[in-house]
């Protein structure tokens, strides 16, 4: 294999691994911190994706456009939290798997309403619509680069969020005890309506921000979904660290078999799955 | 597990009734519609089969799987892949080692899975479940993603003289409803007996188990076995009806959609995923025929009923039958 054909495979794979971590970072928040499994994860990220291109045909920008479309995502999320998952808090886990999987039902039927089942794309940014030659032939797109710089950048600002402010505090303190973070004074319903938000929020980004390099369809949530549970599980549920360093193993574990073993490229994903957790039955950090 | 209700049996056993009796009445009530039903039905007894052998897994010895499509699918291609192409299948031969080979591979799957617990035992499954789904689906081992058709029921005889035409509606439609009655009965049979109870226990605490002297893998491990080959059996069962077999019978919608109908029908109760395959598919029926946008009153049903009913249809009726007999008993 040529070393510049291996890079950019490389490139691709970490590129990729990044934009899992900011899907995925949400998925294992929402976990960790309020104990919820989120099926309807994917559904934001689908979301995100479709509402980018719902706006990009009354503004210009992309960057308007995902601006616009985080707030919307925020709310929705909210809402959600608000009035169903808030109920199930004290229940077992499957119930919470069946309500969001209700939740994935409506979300797949809505999107086939308002923007039918056709497959979308939307076009790459003007300004970030170049590549960087790396040899006679072969060149980098650009707009690769900038997806895994912003993951790469919230990544950073994730971690600096949750370990050094006053709200990362609450949020690690109400994930080890709800009860005793109530009893301080502060407001966890409100805490975790905003940790659910944010996590609808991050999958919604990423979905907006990978929508010029992948294309817009219905069940495209569904597929991201499992690919992040395996990413979550694979680093320990709950953990950040756990889920970046899951992201990537499992982004580049997706881009190499894709390349040197195109018919099992997907298998490769769930053996990489099946050997953690067979030598770490929790995962890598949990 | 204890057991039901009188008066919950006597309506349970109303139901069975009333189905073995529909081929006779069912034209009358459904002139149009007669043939088009029977086969629903007979697909809806196979998939409750599916989802009373996942309640074992998840209801009764606390293994959430979502891999269980993966036992269902495999033992659909089993069929596929041992019928003559221009000839029938000799069920004597083609249905035992259909079971030996579900039943091998849910052991296998089964040793490595439940090393692991809680969310990580449904991830590895999920693993396994989908390894399975690309395997059929990326390789070209009978007709990769197109799937591949049994263009012959299996033949069911003895000694040269037939005794059930497979090809037969009405037929399959019993045989979906023995298929119901049977694994129900075997599986409280195994639940009342000494290995059920320590599997019972093990879903309500496992260390305790421990603490007495069982070794849980292994009995865990024989659940699952158990779980995987009746899951084997319903796939068989379908590929005979739909003739077809494809990838998608092994993906993890499919055993999303069994432990949905598990959650939905009460965990544990065995008649109440029973009821909760029945609930799903007719309710899926009856909104398709009324709207294109079905999945929306699909997932607000769902979502009504995981915040009405905890415990689940069957533990509604549990609530009720045990309810009423208490105060019969009180008077």
């Amino acid at each position: 294999m040529d070393i510049w054909f291996f890079l950019i495979q490389v490139l691709n794979g970490i590129q990729y691994g990044l934009l899992l971590f900011l899907v995925a970072s949400g998925l294992t928040l929402i976990f960790g911190i309020m104990g919820i499994i989120n099926l309807a994860h994917g559904s934001f990220y689908m979301l995100g994706a479709y509402l980018t291109f719902w706006l990009l045909q009354s503004v210009d920008s992309l960057l308007l456009a995902i601006v616009l479309a985080l707030p919307i995502s925020a709310v929705v999320g909210y809402l959600i939290e608000a009035l169903l998952v808030r109920v199930l808090y004290r229940r077992d886990h499957l119930d919470q798997v069946l309500l969001t999987y209700g939740l994935i039902l409506i979300f797949n039927e809505a999107q086939r309403m308002l923007w039918g089942g056709d497959i979308h794309g939307v076009k790459v940014p003007a300004a970030l619509n170049w590549s960087i030659p790396l040899t006679d032939s072969l060149s980098y797109p650009v707009y690769r680069i900038a997806i895994s710089a912003v993951c790469a950048a919230l990544a950073v600002g994730m971690y600096f969020v949750i370990q050094r402010t006053r709200f990362g505090m609450w949020i690690r303190a109400g994930a080890s005890n709800r009860d005793m973070v109530a009893a301080l004074g502060i407001n966890v319903k409100l805490l975790f309506g905003a940790v659910f938000a944010l996590g609808a929020v991050l999958a919604a980004l990423s979905g907006a921000i990978a929508a010029p390099i992948s294309s817009i369809g219905p069940g495209m949530g569904d597929t991201v979904l499992i690919i992040c549970f395996v990413v979550v599980v694979i680093g320990g549920v709950g953990s950040i660290k756990g889920a970046f360093l899951g992201a990537l193993l499992i982004g580049l574990a997706d881009t190499f078999g894709k390349v040197l073993a195109p018919d099992f490229a997907s298998f490769s994903v769930y053996a990489v799955m099946a050997v953690v957790l067979l030598l770490k039955p929790r995962g890598l950090f949990a | 597990m204890s057991r039901l209700p009188r008066s919950l049996s006597i309506l349970l056993s109303a139901v069975i009734v009333l189905l073995a009796a529909y081929p006779f009445f069912g034209d009358v009530l459904f002139p149009n519609k007669h043939a088009f039903l029977m086969q629903k039905l007979t697909g809806i007894m196979i998939m409750a089969v599916m989802a009373m052998s996942l309640d074992l897994l998840v209801g009764v010895a606390g293994l959430v799987s979502m891999g269980h499509a993966a036992f269902f699918g495999l033992g659909g291609y089993m069929l596929a892949m041992l019928s003559p192409e221009y000839s029938a299948a000799n069920l004597w031969v083609v249905l035992p080692a259909a079971l030996v080979v579900v039943a091998i591979a849910s052991a296998m799957v089964g040793y490595l899975s439940i090393r692991t617990s809680g969310i990580y035992f449904i991830m590895v499954t999920l693993a396994f479940g989908q390894m399975g789904f690309y395997f059929f689906n990326d390789s070209k081992v009978a007709g990769g993603s197109d799937g591949a058709y049994i263009m012959f029921k299996p033949a069911v005889e003895i000694l040269g003289v037939s005794l059930l035409n497979l090809g037969d509606k009405r037929t399959l439609y019993y045989v979906g409803l023995g298929a119901l009655v049977g694994v129900y009965l075997l599986l409280r049979l195994l639940l009342a007996s000494p290995f059920g109870r320590v599997v019972s226990a093990i879903g309500v605490n496992e260390n305790r188990v421990r603490g007495l002297g069982f070794d849980p893998v292994a009995y865990k491990l024989l659940a699952f076995t158990i779980g995987g080959t009746i899951a084997g059996l319903a796939g068989f069962l379908a590929a005979i009806q739909y003739g077809f077999v494809n990838p998608a019978t092994l993906s993890w919608h499919h055993s999303g959609e069994a432990l949905v109908m598990v959650i939905l029908g009460g965990m544990g109760t065995l008649f109440g995923p029973a009821i909760g395959a029945f609930v799903f598919e007719l309710a899926k029926m009856g909104f398709e025929s009324v709207t294109e946008h079905w999945l929306l009153p699909m997932g607000m049903m769902i979502i009504g009923i995981v915040l009405l009913l905890p415990k689940g249809v069957g533990g509604l009726l549990l609530q009720l039958f045990s309810g009423r007999s208490k105060m019969e008993g009180g008077q």
